[in-house]
């Protein structure tokens, strides 16, 4: 009786609401990312993609209560990418001469939402920016959600927009000037904009099973191909690659996630997607939770990717000069890929070491290989505070 | 769309809406205490958003997983 009774979640006006802006949670995400294959767009479809990406993030909560019992939650976000990347020495490999050619990324973000319990909706907004040598992108967003009277199901809506500059550094051999160096502290740059809607239905089917219906239509406009990836034709000519100035790219994807026993979880994801470049695909992935005490877990994942090839691809010396656009980036070919791991959670009662702001411990590791011979190992890191 | 993928495609999402959406029941807040678990919900984790970005990056789909559609930059 005492514990049945115990679960009864406390009314709401029982519950602390703070007034003043109260600390709820810090996350530091880390990872270590490299990859290795021959089939780099930089050098046409041919030559080392060998890769490394050291990313780290942090992010901090905080939350108030105003005064008609509304929640606010701000949440600010700090990251640093740091890559090396073989291909990249290829653009320009004369004025180059380290091993790999390098740059760092930095991307900050805001964001506020507001949470009416009583009403069960949520409305939100939200700011980005990102910049590296050869790219700055400005993001913003806005987001609404409503849950049903009896609280089993929510929509959500999200809007996003990026709109976004690449700087247009072209393969040594195609530079125009006379100046060996200094033209290349100043290139022009081009926009590429991107405009998203995602609408979600969550739901609760029964007391161990929700699922989520995710649709997105997302626009993009502009040069969205890269000017330093090279194209050669049957011809041995060689270009920039060009694809067409919009994409409009569709996914459908739905998750369910299945409460097995108090000892496993399965969480499973599929996805549909199609664009007008002609890429359909599909991904299915499998994860369960393993639950070895009710504060440590382990969780075995596999994904499985499908794709078609965009109709603008062709490998090395295969386009020819009837072709409006071309690329030889593999990225855009026909392949399928698996990505397979494992993710450890340890969330103690007392804290993570017992230091009791420490809220949990993940770490995950996860191979991928794609048929095109292309691999690549990650392993994450994330401490929560709370 | 090519045939087989709207079969691929459109199975799988009819067979889901049927079993589940015709099975779903009133779920009081006392009887949610399996789906507030944390490892039961349906954003994406942390801990994947490297892994989101990658396979955005390697792969021609991305998307309707909580990951990013566009902005930043995939160069390499």
């Amino acid at each position: 009786m005492l514990a049945a009774l115990s679960q009864v979640n406390p009314k709401a006006d029982s519950v602390y609401k703070p007034r003043k802006l109260t600390f709820e949670e810090a996350n530091l995400v880390t990872s270590y990312y490299r990859q290795d294959g021959n089939n780099s767009a930089v050098t046409g479809g041919i030559g080392s993609e060998k890769l490394t990406d050291l990313s780290n993030s942090i992010d901090l909560k905080l939350y108030r209560y105003d005064k008609r019992d509304r929640k606010h939650s701000f949440i600010g976000e700090f990251g640093i990418d740091h890559y090396t990347s073989a291909s990249s020495d290829k653009i320009d490999p004369h004025t180059i001469s380290s091993a790999s050619h390098s740059d760092t990324r930095f991307y900050p973000s805001l964001s506020w939402t507001m949470e009416n319990a009583n009403k069960g909706s949520t409305v939100g907004a939200g700011l980005s920016l990102s910049t590296e040598f050869d790219y700055g992108s400005f993001g913003a967003n806005v987001n609404f959600a409503k849950k049903t009277k009896d609280k089993s199901g929510e929509f959500s809506a999200k809007l996003q927009a990026y709109l976004d500059r690449v700087s247009l550094i072209y393969p040594i051999e195609l530079r125009t000037g006379t100046g060996t160096r200094g033209e290349e502290d100043d290139y022009a740059t081009t926009p590429r904009n991107t405009f998203n809607l995602d609408l979600s239905w969550s739901q609760i089917i029964n007391q161990r099973l929700q699922v989520m219906l995710d649709g997105e239509v997302v626009y993009q406009h502009g040069y969205l191909g890269l000017p330093f990836h090279r194209v050669y034709f049957e011809d041995n000519s060689m270009r920039v690659e060009n694809l067409p100035s919009e994409r409009l790219k569709i996914p459908m994807s739905i998750r369910a996630n299945y409460f097995i026993s108090d000892k496993f979880i399965l969480r499973t994801w599929y996805r549909y997607y199609h664009d007008d470049w002609n890429i359909n695909s599909n991904t299915l992935q499998l994860e369960t939770v393993v639950k070895l005490t009710p504060f440590f877990s382990v969780t075995p994942f596999y994904r499985f990717y499908q794709q078609t090839a965009a109709d603008y691809f062709a490998p090395f010396k295969e386009h020819t000069a009837a072709d409006t656009y071309y690329t030889s980036n593999y990225d855009l070919s026909k392949f399928n890929s698996s990505f397979f791991g494992a993710g450890f959670r340890i969330a103690p009662p007392d804290g993570v070491f017992k230091i009791q702001h420490w809220n949990s411990l993940e770490l995950r590791y996860g191979h991928y290989q794609k048929t095109t011979g292309m691999n690549s190992d990650i392993i994450s890191m994330n401490i929560k505070f709370k | 769309m090519r045939p087989h993928i709207k079969t691929f495609f459109y199975v799988p999402v009819f067979i889901t809406a049927v079993l589940f959406f015709n099975s779903c029941t009133t779920v009081k807040e006392y009887q949610k205490n399996k789906l507030n678990d944390a490892e039961m919900s349906l954003s994406s984790r942390k801990i994947e958003k490297t892994e989101l970005n990658f396979q955005s990056y390697r792969e021609g789909a991305s998307g309707a997983n909580g990951g990013k559609t566009g902005g930043g930059c995939g160069c390499n």
